[in-house]
């Protein structure tokens, strides 16, 4: 039996705060089944649950069954930015939308939700926090006082997109992406990037003097005024073979080797 | 030495820490400064695991955990790795050059841990689909909880085995250390400073101006290193 398309609405359909609540908490889970074959799509299905439940005819119904086998369809995005789709995806079930156009806006969201999400959190947000708890960290900060500033900053940025993300998409509906033309999804990724250059150069050195323990203008000893010069002129050939070399030499498998390297040196 | 008592509270932190990275919440709890300090804190010493997630922080920059990509967990490996810095035995010069050692290679395992689960997810997917398309609430239900669980094992399980590997070997490497603090901490501090830059400027030179803003920040930043 199959669930008789109903007209949109011009305005959002009603759904219940319970829902809206259970939709937005199962949000960070929506990577719990993450696998190669349908990606993100069971994650979308399991967040938008809730919200189908309340299509005519209740979860028995032809139209909630219809909707759930859609929404667990293949799926790829930034898990945060899902929320956009999510909202959206939503709506559009609940107004009845007919199956062709919410398959084709499933599709066609997929890249802008993935790379928007990806320079906006993972090449932004989250290196700009970290570069933070590494200040604080180089001005000796305790350590409660870098984890909840870490955790407290990411996670204010983290949950109020999320949450922006759902309402924007639950707002616009199927006619989401032009939300996603604003200049602060635009612009924001560059200025992040400039911000977390320059929280590079200001909390990497400082960072550094406290794992070598260097306090200030203090007069080297024996030790250190040969380690330091050495550790410096390592640092610069590194960091330029890293920047030179192809993007498949990952820097974490030099760090390894190094350290390998020098733990076998210390203990032969 | 990792006392047996705090085993069991390490491997549980390190399930949630290890579910952080992709499944639930994505919190960054897992990232390593946090991570590797609580391991630090768990063991005894927090300064310890501090340091250790700062070199490590420094060297998860590059990490982008962007999508089908495969990458290092850093969530469960900062944890083993603050932890065995912090062990009461390891008061050594090499301790937290060992501790980032284990770390990188224990999250480097726990990638391929990742990987393997994210296979598994897609044949459960697979056998769930036939249900799924049909609307069954159920089967959808079964596979996500299904997938969160199997990260859950497979962090606490990864956690558990590095704790049981590593502790023997961190105990004899730093038994027999020779390299001074000094020379330790300098070579550690250079890759990571080397690693951390190299991503950055990576990923952020496209900017306008991008070479300005790095350079303003390091002068303001060496200033600060020479007055504090």
């Amino acid at each position: 039996m199959t669930a008789p398309d109903r007209a949109p609405t011009a305005v959002a359909p009603a759904l219940s705060w319970s829902a809206r609540i259970a939709v937005f908490t199962r949000m960070f889970a929506v990577q719990g089944s993450w696998n190669y074959e349908l990606m993100l799509g069971p994650g979308i299905g399991f967040c938008a649950e809730p919200a189908l439940r309340e299509l005519p005819g209740g979860p028995d119904g032809p139209a909630y069954k219809e909707a759930l086998a859609r929404e667990t369809r293949y799926f790829n995005a930034h898990p945060y930015l899902a929320a956009v789709a999510i909202g959206a995806l939503v709506r559009a079930e609940l107004e009845g939308r007919p199956p062709a156009q919410i398959e084709r806006f499933r599709a066609a969201m997929c890249g802008p939700l993935g790379s928007l999400g990806d320079r906006l959190v993972w090449a932004g947000w989250l290196p700009f926090c970290s570069l933070v708890a590494l200040l604080a960290f180089g001005l000796r900060a305790s350590p409660l006082v870098i984890i909840l500033l870490f955790l407290g900053l990411y996670n204010a940025g983290h949950v109020a997109l999320r949450a922006w993300g759902v309402s924007t998409g639950w707002r616009g509906g199927l006619r989401v992406a032009a939300s996603l033309g604003g200049p602060m999804l635009q612009k924001g990724p560059q200025y992040l990037a400039r911000a977390v250059l320059f929280l590079a150069g200001l909390a990497l050195p400082l960072a550094i003097a406290r794992v070598v323990g260097r306090r200030g203008l203090e007069i080297p000893t024996h030790d250190w005024r040969i380690a330091l010069p050495g550790a410096a002129l390592l640092a610069i050939v590194l960091a330029v073979l890293l920047v030179r070399l192809p993007s498949r030499v990952e820097g974490w498998r030099a760090a390894l080797a190094v350290v390998a390297v020098l733990i076998l040196i210390s203990i032969a | 030495m990792i006392a047996a008592v705090r085993f069991v509270p390490l491997t549980l932190l390190g399930a949630l820490l290890g579910a952080d990275v992709v499944s639930f919440p994505q919190a960054m709890i897992s990232r390593p400064i946090v991570a590797a300090t609580l391991g630090g804190a768990l063991a005894g010493n927090v300064a310890a695991g501090l340091l250790t997630g700062a070199v490590l922080e420094m060297l998860a920059m590059e990490t982008l955990p962007v999508g089908a990509s495969r990458y290092p967990e850093w969530g469960s490996a900062s944890l083993v790795g603050g932890a065995l810095a912090g062990a009461p035995v390891a008061m050594r010069p090499g301790a937290i050059v060992v501790g980032v050692f284990v770390a990188i290679a224990t999250a480097w395992a726990g990638g391929w841990s990742m990987y393997a689960l994210r296979r598994l997810n897609g044949v459960w997917a697979e056998r769930a689909v036939p249900a799924m398309e049909a609307g069954s609430r159920r089967a959808l239900m079964r596979l996500q909880l299904r997938g969160l669980t199997a990260d859950l094992l497979r962090a606490a399980l990864l956690t558990a085995v590095a704790l049981v590997v590593w502790t023997p070997v961190t105990g004899y490497v730093l038994a027999h250390w020779t390299v001074g603090r000094a020379a330790s901490h300098s070579i550690l501090a250079a890759v990571a400073a080397a690693v951390a830059g190299g991503a950055l400027w990576r990923q952020s030179h496209g900017a306008a101006g991008s070479k300005w803003y790095l350079l303003g920040g390091a002068v303001l930043g060496v200033v600060l290193v020479l007055v504090t």
